[in-house]
């Protein structure tokens, strides 16, 4: 009943802005990191915070246009710069986001990785597998994804050291291995349910914290994960929505909660959940748990995400040549 | 009453009626009895800590204030739209019933957006409304205001061909026997109405609890704030929380069969027109 008549009260009150110090913030943040985020919150609230850390969960480029069109986010933590760079264009987080926060802003991090059916039994255990006769690979839309994105460029980092920089053996590469991709899922958990739930395909293509925490989840005697040689830098930055916190008068709220995940609480409970951290004493702690990968950034191999969404993920970019060649 | 032929049926007939029965059973009862043998599949103490699990329990509380709010306002316009439509020639008329059917035709989703062009920050009254204080998209508000929309026609639907039917002589005779219009609405039009009434109420509620696409347009999807039912069960399914999914869908299933009992005990009460 109280709960009804608390509806009740912000259907009548129209969600105006609260002219008290709030009590609660919005965190924004992307599809599959519902679990994270959940253990992020409680480890806050052990803490000692007393803010309450409501969430909504979507892909982040839905997330970046609802916050445009109003949704009133203190907080956005997404899992790829070119949509808090939309934010930035609509005016709501400012520009020097990325220095607000250590590296860049982003907490953790993680890079494309394999997750296979029990025993490997198509021996899948690098990139070019991938693309091998008979092989079903699930990954998401990389229209739509900021996880199928990372899977495009991953793809290509390894196939421009595999073939020397050759662009046509490169192209047709990448032409196969998206020609193996029998359904293109508009997001990451879309992706993998497709993979669990429907028995979809032979090879998962996600982030490695996803990779991991299915495993997790669904068992070790089912799936396997597999690192690739080489796969791409995948940070999730995050960043305060200046236009929100301003207008509530939320920033030390917002602030300190985004804090919190750089701190070594926050930096465990993400390690806990299958992301890689920077702090060193909790990534030595978690060691064990991650085994050395080589990873390429966006600067060294593709000069800047300017420069790549221009160059592949634009109409008619190299992504169109073998996404839609088919 | 009209007669029921009682006697033996033939072969064909009998066929004809397991059919009916057998297509029925598998195209509606046997899901329906899916969704709570998934849902108890690890015992009723799971199944209910999932139900008062606290956003599945605002998600319901949301989806039934939402249904309190959109129906009696959809009964009432829908009444009033009925009557005029009815009751009165007008230029525009036949303009205005397809007005009303309209949202009827339109995709839930395209409902949903359009109200994100209007309302959102970017939208046309959007940044006025805004520079006003007030916030529509993504609260609770936009979520009866996109059910309000989609469910507009049910009630008018289900009015206006039996209000055409009826015509106006009895309420002709009310007035002409000194009826003020307040008494020929309440005791000759209501009476005559009432079951088409009581159905288009039925079919708002079904679709204002059932509604995703528009909602999940203007929702913001906040957990355990604007959430309705639908939202609930399709984040706890790609949560791989297949159980909390289900129980949360029983408690959905579980208000339609009510809705329906409920339809069901008026009728026998008042006897079917």
């Amino acid at each position: 009943m109280h709960k009804l008549l608390a509806v009740a009260a912000a259907v009548f009150t129209l969600g105006t802005p609260a002219f008290a110090q709030p009590t609660d913030i919005l965190n924004a943040s992307y599809d599959i990191a519902r679990e994270l985020f959940e253990a992020q919150n409680a480890a806050y609230a052990a803490s000692g915070a007393t803010v309450t850390v409501n969430q909504s969960h979507a892909g982040t480029s839905t997330q970046a246009r609802a916050i445009l069109e109003g949704l009133a986010a203190d907080v956005v933590t997404f899992n790829q710069v070119t949509d808090i760079a939309r934010l930035v264009e609509g005016g709501v987080v400012s520009e020097d986001w990325a220095s607000e926060f250590p590296n860049n802003a982003a907490p953790f991090y993680s890079f494309p990785a394999f997750l296979v059916r029990a025993g490997n039994p198509k021996g899948i255990s690098d990139w070019g597998d991938l693309a091998g006769d008979g092989v079903q690979v699930i990954f998401p839309n990389p229209k739509t994804s900021g996880n199928g994105r990372y899977t495009y460029l991953a793809a290509r980092a390894w196939a421009v050291e595999e073939y020397a920089g050759d662009e046509a053996q490169i192209e047709a590469f990448l032409t196969k291995l998206f020609a193996n991709v029998p359904v293109f899922e508009t997001g990451g958990r879309a992706a993998t349910t497709a993979f669990t739930e429907r028995q979809l395909g032979d090879v998962l293509v996600t982030f490695e914290a996803e990779v991991l925490s299915v495993r997790n989840q669904l068992g070790a005697d089912n799936y396997e994960a597999v690192i690739p040689s080489v796969s791409f830098l995948s940070e999730f930055p995050v960043a305060i929505v200046d236009k929100v916190v301003d207008a509530r008068g939320s920033r030390d709220l917002a602030k300190a909660y985004l804090d919190f995940l750089f701190s070594p609480a926050g930096q465990e409970v993400a390690a806990a959940n299958f992301h890689r951290v920077r702090d060193e004493t909790v990534a030595a702690a978690h060691a064990a748990d991650f085994p050395e990968v080589r990873l390429v950034t966006i600067e060294d191999a593709f000069g800047g995400w300017d420069k790549a969404s221009e160059e592949h993920f634009a109409d008619g970019g190299l992504l169109d040549r073998v996404f839609l060649n088919q | 009453m009209h007669a029921t032929r009682t006697q033996p049926c033939s072969a064909a007939e009998i066929t004809l009626i397991a059919l009916a029965f057998g297509l029925s059973a598998a195209i509606l009862v046997v899901p329906l009895l899916l969704i709570f043998a998934f849902a108890l599949r690890e015992g009723l103490g799971v199944y209910l800590a999932n139900i008062v699990e606290p956003n599945t329990l605002h998600a319901i509380g949301l989806t039934v204030l939402t249904a309190l709010i959109v129906v009696p306002i959809n009964i009432v316009v829908g009444i009033c739209v009925a009557w005029l439509v009815t009751r009165f020639k007008f230029p525009g008329r036949q303009v205005l019933i397809t007005i009303i059917e309209l949202p009827a035709a339109v995709s839930p989703i395209v409902a949903g957006v359009v109200y994100l062009f209007l309302y959102g920050g970017q939208g046309l009254l959007g940044p006025t409304l805004q520079g006003a204080g007030i916030q529509l998209m993504f609260t609770t508000t936009a979520i009866v205001l996109v059910s309000l929309f989609v469910t507009a026609p049910f009630v008018a639907r289900e009015l206006i061909p039996l209000m055409q039917q009826q015509g106006t002589e009895d309420e002709e005779a009310a007035l002409s026997l000194g009826a003020n219009g307040w008494q020929m609405f309440w005791f000759v039009t209501l009476p005559n109405i009432r079951w088409a009434i009581l159905y288009g109420a039925i079919l708002t509620n079904a679709r204002v609890m059932g509604e995703f696409g528009a909602v999940s347009v203007v929702s913001g999807s906040i957990r355990g704030q604007t959430n309705t039912l639908p939202l609930q069960i399709s984040q706890l399914f790609n949560d791989f929380n297949v159980t909390g999914a289900f129980a949360a869908s029983s408690t959905l299933a579980f208000m339609a069969v009510l809705t329906l009992l409920l339809k069901s005990t008026l009728e026998a009460r008042g006897g079917w027109r």
